[in-house]
């Protein structure tokens, strides 16, 4: 298996890649209903390669449960397909082999192993069985690019429990990378982050989103509007408007929406 | 210290000593009657160190090792029934089989006169029962107290089994009076000290199979779907076959185990493979510390030890003692005594960093971030002691 650079040349642009055969990320009709309540209403949404794209809205608007049906945590009706291949419908750890990756909201590291073995355990599901009885003898090159693109090469050996809750979340990140996953699905990746680190998350976005599906759940709008290239708006489980940042902003069924709750401005 | 335990070296150099000591010294040391019973006790350390694998490492309470151990046992007893049957009796039907039963061999018996066709069974049929009850477990996501009860269960079940079957498994007597292994006399010290020899090489091999899976890329992956199973599937792994693959490893240590027990000790019953004795194996990995290598069996041994010494001087007291330490060590140290150099030295460290609290100037600056690195480390003690 040729493993592709992690580190894609440029940035990301509205509406994604323009030459060749972008990979797109192709959401139909997703619905998803907890006896009898629906919290994801038809959705239809795509992305394609290259493109920024955040997810924004309410509360409750369904946004983390949209990122769930995707990934077959939760069960869905409608379709979404993957660059031809129809991902509804498989077993988690299937839907992660085909190239979708997420993160969480509370980040999920495993917390008793070193920043290393967390990237070297999101390498390997590819590898054979003797591979896997033998122990670590190398720094995978990969997991080597990644711990330099998420600057972690310091905390290589630290136990991942001991990382501050940002560099947790860039950790997550990081195995993305290394995982090779080709649509990264990040929840609400900067929540709890200092200042500083939410502009090191996104810059870090910047730089991998130009080869990458790429999916942010965020509330912060100043964040949006310095880093996506484009939205999607969300509320009560429905695509309300999509777009550049200032169309969404410009329409008028956002603003009511966001001016019925928290503000477009404010959070 | 802990670069010379790090060392390429230092697993030979421990499995050397190790051998020294239960090769060399205690042979030397100890009478025939107290090596056998060293024999007995390693042959239940075999087991534990498949439970720590599987419950220190992977996460899995596994209350049922009595079925395995059991299986194991019953398989090789089988067979030297049959083979004293025909050695010294001449029919080639053993002698409780002419007392309870129809005097006839019963045909799933007849495999086991083969001596290849035991050994063979003794590790795939206690890997075999793992991998489907495992596929049938994990598959299905039951996880924690819910495998833990199934495996138990299973336990209770499999030495009710046994016990109704008079005719054929010797029902609550078990199989014993074994004269013969594989045509050496067992009456024979000479045999007896090979037979301890054999459980010895057999627990130390385990150690040195175990301890290269605790260290590979596969003890890592363990350890993670122990954590967070649920964040190792969204990483492509399928957790359930990790944990079928652990579970069948330490069953196939506790069928070999059952196995060494049999010649070693001379019986084999109900009574050592349901559910007490399958708890008895728990405690011992608990003492001693679950998730480390050697802490597991150490604690097996130590357990044994004193249940032998003090259960014929106090029989009631013992069983308290043995559950009161068992509630001490699941509540107050999680980690086993394995764990006690830790928390001595963690400990000292609190003590220090209250006795330097007060001489500190502005330790904050942000108001955000003080919130972030306490509950990330007071986080491990809780998780591991839920566990």
């Amino acid at each position: 298996m040729t493993t592709p650079a992690l580190l894609p040349d440029g940035e990301p642009r509205a509406g994604g890649l323009r030459h060749g055969r972008p990979k797109y990320l192709e959401v139909r009709d997703l619905t998803v209903a907890f006896d009898g309540f629906v919290a994801v209403d038809r959705v239809t949404l795509d992305v394609i390669q290259g493109d920024l794209r955040f997810l924004i809205g309410p509360n409750g608007a369904g946004k983390t449960t949209i990122i769930d049906a995707i990934t077959g945590l939760v069960p869905a009706a409608g379709s979404v397909n993957h660059t031809g291949t129809e991902i509804l419908g498989r077993k988690v750890h299937k839907i992660a082999r085909l190239g979708v990756g997420r993160t969480f909201q509370t980040a999920s590291v495993f917390e008793n192993l070193s920043v290393l073995q967390n990237l070297d355990i999101a390498a390997g599901p590819g590898r054979k069985a003797a591979e896997l009885l033998r122990r670590r003898t190398r720094v995978d090159p990969a997991v080597q690019e990644a711990l330099e693109i998420i600057g972690l090469e310091k905390a290589a050996d630290k136990q991942a429990g001991t990382l501050a809750h940002g560099q947790k979340q860039w950790l997550e990140i990081g195995m993305l990378l290394v995982q090779n996953a080709e649509v990264l699905l990040l929840d609400e990746p900067i929540a709890g982050m200092s200042q500083d680190e939410r502009d090191e998350t996104g810059l870090l976005l910047r730089r991998i989103a130009a080869s990458r599906i790429t999916l942010v759940i965020e509330h912060d709008m100043n964040f949006v509007r310095e880093f996506a290239t484009s939205v999607t708006v969300l509320a009560a489980g429905k695509v309300l408007s999509e777009g550049s940042v200032a169309q969404v902003q410009a329409d008028k069924k956002v603003q009511d929406v966001y001016l019925g709750t928290a503000g477009l401005e404010g959070h | 210290m802990s670069t010379f335990l790090q060392s390429r070296w230092a697993a030979p150099a421990g499995l050397a000593a190790g051998a020294l000591l239960l090769l060399v010294s205690a042979p030397a040391a100890l009478s025939v009657f107290n090596l056998a019973l060293l024999g007995k006790f390693i042959c239940f350390a075999i087991v534990a160190v498949g439970i720590g694998l599987a419950w220190g490492r992977g996460g899995m309470l596994t209350m049922g090792q009595g079925v395995f151990f059991g299986l194991g046992a019953y398989i090789m007893a089988m067979h030297l029934k049959l083979a004293d049957a025909s050695l010294f009796g001449g029919s080639g039907v053993p002698d409780f089989m002419s007392l309870y039963g129809s005097g006839e061999v019963p045909g799933w018996w007849e495999p086991f006169r083969s001596p290849v066709v035991t050994l063979a069974a003794v590790v795939l049929a206690p890997a075999l029962v793992a991998l489907l009850l495992g596929l049938a477990v994990f598959k299905r996501r039951v996880k924690g107290a819910y495998f833990a009860i199934l495996s138990q269960a299973l336990a209770a079940a499999f030495a009710v089994f046994l016990m109704g079957q008079q005719a054929t498994t010797g029902g609550s007597n078990g199989l014993s009076g074994f004269r013969s292994f594989f045509g050496f006399d067992l009456k024979d010290p000479a045999n007896k000290l090979m037979l301890y020899s054999v459980a010895a090489v057999v627990l130390l091999l385990a150690l040195a199979a175990t301890r290269q899976l605790m260290h590979s890329r596969f003890g890592e992956l363990l350890v993670a779907v122990r954590d967070q199973e649920e964040r190792v599937r969204f990483l492509g792994y399928d957790p359930a076959t990790i944990k079928t693959l652990t579970y069948v490893i330490a069953a196939v240590m506790a069928g070999i185990a059952g196995a060494l027990f049999v010649p070693i000790v001379g019986i084999i019953s109900p009574a050592d493979v349901g559910v007490i004795p399958s708890i008895a194996f728990l405690i011992g990995v608990a003492i001693g510390g679950r998730a480390t290598l050697l802490g597991p069996v150490l604690g097996a041994l130590g357990v044994a030890v004193a249940q032998t010494s003090l259960a014929s001087t106090f029989p009631s007291f013992w069983v308290y003692f043995q559950g009161l330490l068992f509630v001490l060590v699941i509540g107050f140290m999680p980690g086993g005594l394995a764990s006690l150099p830790q928390l001595v030295s963690r400990l000292k460290r609190r003590r220090i960093e209250r006795g330097g609290k007060g001489s500190a100037t502005a330790p904050a600056t942000h108001a955000p971030e003080p919130a972030h690195p306490a509950p990330a480390t007071a986080a491990n003690v809780p998780e591991e002691a839920s566990r």
